[in-house]
């Protein structure tokens, strides 16, 4: 077990890119590591020796890894907690082999961190050289022909997104300061991530956007998918964090994931019910979440066995965003639809302890 | 004519399969028969010429009609019955359908739930192949294999499929004609025969057991008068599953497949760009390229040939719509069904009044068409009012090619109208051929039959009448009139009464106008025959119906309105003296009163009473929600009326008015949020405005105004 907190997708599932590997062989795209096929495999699991990474739609996968062998840039779109940048990161480990080459969208990313930026002290003392320069994440993956990823594409400024134009379209990134220019290797490609909710921050220019395939990821299409995707994180997430293991009571996790399908939906599982939503997305990620901090509570301070009691408290706190209107809502929630399930009597009882 | 006799040439098809069609094609072009067998019912054959009139367009249909019940043989393009029928056509050769004739098909009991595998034998091999789209399975296994004679190799999957299946009812029957049909030209004298059949059919074709077997199965099998034509035919109906559909799931890209002359992924995303840009989203040529190169990418990813349907959409969704749905809908709508209607030449036979209607929407300019269209008429134009008519008529005919919609303008003279041609009105037409040769006359005549049913009610009668107005049949309107008066005598139900009077009214308005003497005679008795029944009526009902009875006296006050009567108005002051009504009646005829000018003190004596603690709450209540009914508004508006509910709530004692809270909430809960929060800020804003006092105007010179402001309202 290393020693790392979270290693990446390629460290953690190198056996599997291994075992695809070695069985692969499809023709191979120029600089990938795998077939277009394999890499579909490796997302979605064959059944047996191939976890699934992604739980989902086939034909979201297979247009993300299609788009990835065309030279056209893939942007995934969802609502957050959509597993767009867990695709995205399989995807680069399994194409690349590498899903490090990241550059993370703020409002205060500049244009370094796309292009490249300099070492001052050697820039002083050697004038402008290759070696003064520090590479950006996509200047590498150009250079080395890999996938290099940029979160939440959104959330940059306009003028730093038009810095990938040229990236793009003509693949080269001009160093006017040297007269030289990086051209991309085969291999190169470029995974964006934005935010559904976020799209009016700042909103891709049409050329950019242009240069994108996008693939939107939907929510989990049944409670039952996903309980699974849940059950699936929360028991690796457990292995990672070396908690001690607990029975991951799937009655638990069901129950949080149909308090959060329900509320997200603005009505119960058998659609008698109206409910209103709070306002905060209630995603995938968030269920995850409060499960795996319940397991780490139950763990630690309760008997080893996840009880209601260890998810209260995080379901309270991912729905109420908003102290005021939130508030109402759960409670609503709480005293109109908890109450009179009949197998919910604890869970009532926690929730109102903790809220 | 060859002097040898070759075997016949069984060529199984998949229905409506494009595939199917260039194959089919391709061997009639090679094998050049002397005979062409279809399936399809033998009393087509002489319409078959009809196939290679210029003014045919596919999709049609071939309708087979016998007592109410009907059958459809439809064709797209792209369908191998069609290409067969073109083929024969070109070459000059005799076309025979082979099928279980209509006239029995159509006699025997309809059979339910029959086996997929013959309805669709090619789709099912595709499916255990792990294809999803049986064309996609073709094209894959059949076309891209490039060998000749690929029909042969289905007949023996076909073999395969059906080893120890043993035909039973229609299929039998059917099977047992088709072979009859082969025999028979055999013995015509044909030198080669090609036989162009479903799939399922040709190993049941391949060998033919003697003759004497089939003919011991056809005998003696009921058999009705058929009578059949050509009909046009929608994409619409060709996807749809149930009724008449053909269950084809994606006629238009069927339709892009077989016309498509080469390159057919690059022509159809090119398409699907301009139906976009037509919306105004902006796709550019490099976005078709890239969404071209995406659905090959696919197609390689799934180890498909070719780019079929599923991979040029999720190319078009992913590119072109951005990741969006709604232009993915839109694509599907438009392009992947693709509405299409077809036309038949106007020499096929057609019953008089589908003529009439034909020339009726040649006269009028009103084209039918499969994509739903919107029209708005202007009643003052005579084409609009001609269109508006045939519209109205055609529905009391049992055709709603056109459904009315609310308008957006105001007036009368003005009409919303929503056509959408489907074809099974072919159908009802024929079936309303026995009213009338033209459509005007089978519309009256209907009329005049729906008016003298015994169980029409007189709620029904009357709206007849208005429906006859809209439509022009004043020859049906005396026979109905005379149904009302027989009815209205007979019927001691004041609420039916009292639900027949508005239409009437309505109905008044335009017909004086058209000249329909009688109906004033007519709607004055009844509202006499109401007035004089309606106290008995309001005792002794439950909350439900006292409500129906709040909604009918509404109605009635409401049509009183346009025609003036003070009997009305009369029976209304006589009922409010009554004790015992129910709360919501009492509270409701007081509002009418108050509305109509009674003294204020009154109503505010009435109110305090009803409101008193004597009466139980819900009666109360109800009272309350009767005079407040009819929205918030007023009450914003009106002052009076504000003044009156404010002065009684403000003069309640603390105890008293907190027993009546509870009412209030019920009936100001029903009123809208705004309309709520209007009234607050009304009362708030201080003691409510006193009515206006009436201004010293000059009524000489308001004089020719308000003759023509009371001239529109009807009261001149």
């Amino acid at each position: 077990m290393t020693t790392v907190l979270r290693p990446h997708a390629e460290d953690l599932y190198a056996e599997e890119l291994a075992v695809l590997a070695k069985d692969d062989d499809r023709p191979r795209p120029p600089g990938w590591r795998l077939s277009p096929w394999a890499v579909t495999t490796y997302i979605l699991g064959d059944g047996d020796q191939i976890t699934p990474k992604y739980i989902g739609p086939r034909r979201i996968v297979e247009v993300a890894v299609a788009t990835l062998a065309t030279d056209r840039a893939l942007l995934l779109l969802g609502v957050p907690g959509t597993a767009k940048t867990w695709l995205s990161e399989h995807l680069a480990a399994a194409v690349s082999g590498d899903s490090t080459l990241l550059v993370q969208g703020t409002a205060g990313t500049a244009e370094e961190a796309i292009r490249y930026g300099w070492n001052y002290a050697r820039l002083l003392s050697e004038g402008p050289s290759r070696g003064a320069m520090t590479p950006s994440p996509v200047m590498r993956a150009m250079a080395e022909g890999r996938l290099a990823r940029v979160e939440e594409l959104t959330r940059m400024p306009s003028d730093v997104q038009d810095a990938l134009i040229t990236v793009l379209s003509e693949k080269t990134l001009p160093i006017p300061e040297l007269n030289e220019e990086v051209q991309a290797a085969k291999g190169f490609n470029v995974i964006a991530t934005a935010n559904d909710r976020d799209r009016g921050v700042n909103d891709l220019s049409s050329a950019l956007r242009r240069r994108f395939n996008t693939v939107v990821l939907p929510v989990p299409a049944s409670a039952e998918e996903e309980v699974e995707i849940v059950s699936r994180r929360v028991a690796q997430l457990g292995r990672s964090l070396e908690l001690p293991e607990t029975p991951a009571g799937m009655e638990e996790i069901r129950r949080v994931v149909t308090v959060f399908r329900e509320l997200r939906s603005g009505v119960t599982s058998d659609g008698r019910t109206k409910v209103k939503s709070p306002s905060g997305t209630l995603s995938t990620a968030e269920a995850i979440s409060v499960v795996t901090s319940g397991i780490a509570l139950a763990a630690h301070f309760g008997d080893g066995v996840l009880r209601p009691a260890d998810i209260a408290g995080g379901i309270v706190g991912a729905v109420i965003q908003d102290p005021v209107a939130d508030r109402v809502v759960w409670q609503e929630y709480l005293e109109a639809v908890v109450r009179d399930r009949d197998d919910w009597r604890d869970f009532y009882r926690a929730c109102r302890d903790a809220g | 004519m060859r002097a040898e006799v070759a075997a016949p040439s069984i060529l199984g098809v998949r229905h409506h399969g494009p595939g199917s069609a260039k194959a089919v094609r391709a061997e009639l072009e090679r094998l050049r028969p002397d005979v062409v067998l279809i399936e399809g019912p033998p009393e087509a054959d002489p319409l078959v010429a009809l196939a290679g009139d210029p003014e045919m367009e596919p999709p049609v249909a071939l309708l087979a009609h016998a007592q109410g019940r009907a059958a459809f043989w439809p064709f797209a393009v792209f369908s191998p019955e069609w290409q067969a029928i073109a083929y024969a056509r070109e070459a000059g050769v005799e076309v025979r359908f082979c099928d279980l004739p209509a006239a029995h098909s159509l006699a025997l009991p309809e059979e339910e739930g029959e086996e997929h595998a013959r309805l669709d034998p090619i789709g099912e091999l595709a499916r255990a192949a792990g294809y999803d789209d049986p064309e996609r399975w073709w094209d894959d296994v059949v076309e891209h294999r490039g060998e000749t004679g690929t029909l042969h190799a289905v007949a023996e999957a076909m073999a395969a499929l059906r080893e120890g299946h043993e035909p039973t009812g229609t299929e039998a029957l059917r099977e047992a004609a088709m072979r009859r049909a082969l025999r028979n030209a055999l013995k015509d004298g044909f030198g080669s025969v090609a036989v162009v059949c479903g799939a399922w059919h040709v190993p049941a074709l391949t060998h033919l057991p003697p003759a004497a077997q089939d003919e011991r199965l056809l005998r003696g099998i009921p058999k009705v008068k058929v009578d059949m034509t050509w009909v046009p035919w929608t994409h619409g109906r060709l996807a749809a599953r149930s009724g008449y559909g053909a269950g084809v799931a994606s006629p238009g890209w069927y339709d892009h497949l077989f016309s498509a002359p080469d390159r057919p992924v690059e022509r159809w995303l090119a398409g699907a760009a301009a139906v976009l840009r037509e919306e105004g989203l902006p796709v550019s040529s490099a976005h078709v390229i890239e969404s071209v190169r995406l659905a090959q990418g696919l197609a390689g990813l799934r180890g498909r040939p070719l780019a079929g349907l599923s991979e040029v959409t999720e190319a078009a969704r992913a590119v072109l719509c951005e990741g969006d749905d709604l232009p993915v809908e839109l694509i599907q709508r438009r392009m992947v069904v693709g509405e299409r209607l077809g036309g038949v030449p106007g020499s096929t036979p057609m019953v008089p009044l589908q003529r009439h209607l034909r020339e009726e929407q040649r006269r009028l300019r009103l084209k039918p068409e499969a994509l739903a269209r919107e029209h708005d008429l202007d009643l003052r134009k005579p084409l609009d009012l001609g269109r508006s008519r045939l519209l109205h008529r055609l529905n009391m005919i049992g055709v709603p090619w056109g459904t009315t919609r609310q308008t957006r303008g105001k007036g009368t003279f003005r009409e919303s109208w929503t056509l959408e041609w489907r074809p099974e009105f072919d159908v009802a037409l024929i079936e309303a051929a026995p009213w009338g040769v033209t459509v005007d006359d089978a519309a009256a005549a209907r009329a005049g039959e729906l008016a003298a049913r015994e169980d029409a009610s007189l709620a029904d009668l009357t709206s007849l009448v208005e429906r006859c107005l809209l439509a022009d049949l004043t020859a049906a309107l005396p026979g109905i009139l005379q149904a009302i008066k027989d009815k209205a005598a007979l019927d001691g139900q004041v609420s039916h009464l009292m639900a027949a009077l508005p239409a009437l009214v309505r109905a008044q308005r335009y017909g004086d106008v058209r000249g329909t003497g009688g109906l004033a005679a007519i709607t004055d008795s009844l509202l006499a025959r109401i007035c004089a029944g309606l106290a008995p009526a309001l005792t002794g009902l439950d909350d439900d119906s006292a409500r129906q009875m709040t909604g009918l006296i509404d109605g009635v006050h409401s049509a009183v309105g346009l025609l003036g009567s003070d009997l009305w108005q009369a029976t209304l002051a006589n009922l409010a003296r009554r004790t015992g009504l129910p709360g919501i009646i009492e509270g409701r005829i007081v509002r009418i009163l108050f509305d109509a000018d009674a003294s204020v003190d009154d109503v505010s004596v009435r109110m305090a009473r009803a409101m008193s603690s004597g009466n139980p709450p819900e009666r109360a209540a109800a009272w309350m929600e009767g005079f407040l009914s009819g929205g918030g508004l007023l009450l914003v508006h009106d002052p009076r009326l504000l003044a009156i509910v404010d002065g009684w709530l403000t003069g309640l004692p603390p105890v008293a008015f907190v027993d009546v809270l509870p009412l209030l909430r019920r009936t100001f809960g029903a009123f809208a949020p705004p309309e709520r929060r209007m009234i607050g800020d009304r009362v708030r804003s201080g003691a409510p405005v006193p009515a206006r006092e009436a201004s010293d105007a000059d009524e000489e010179q308001a004089a020719g105004a308000v003759r023509t402001v009371l001239e529109i309202l009807g009261r001149a």
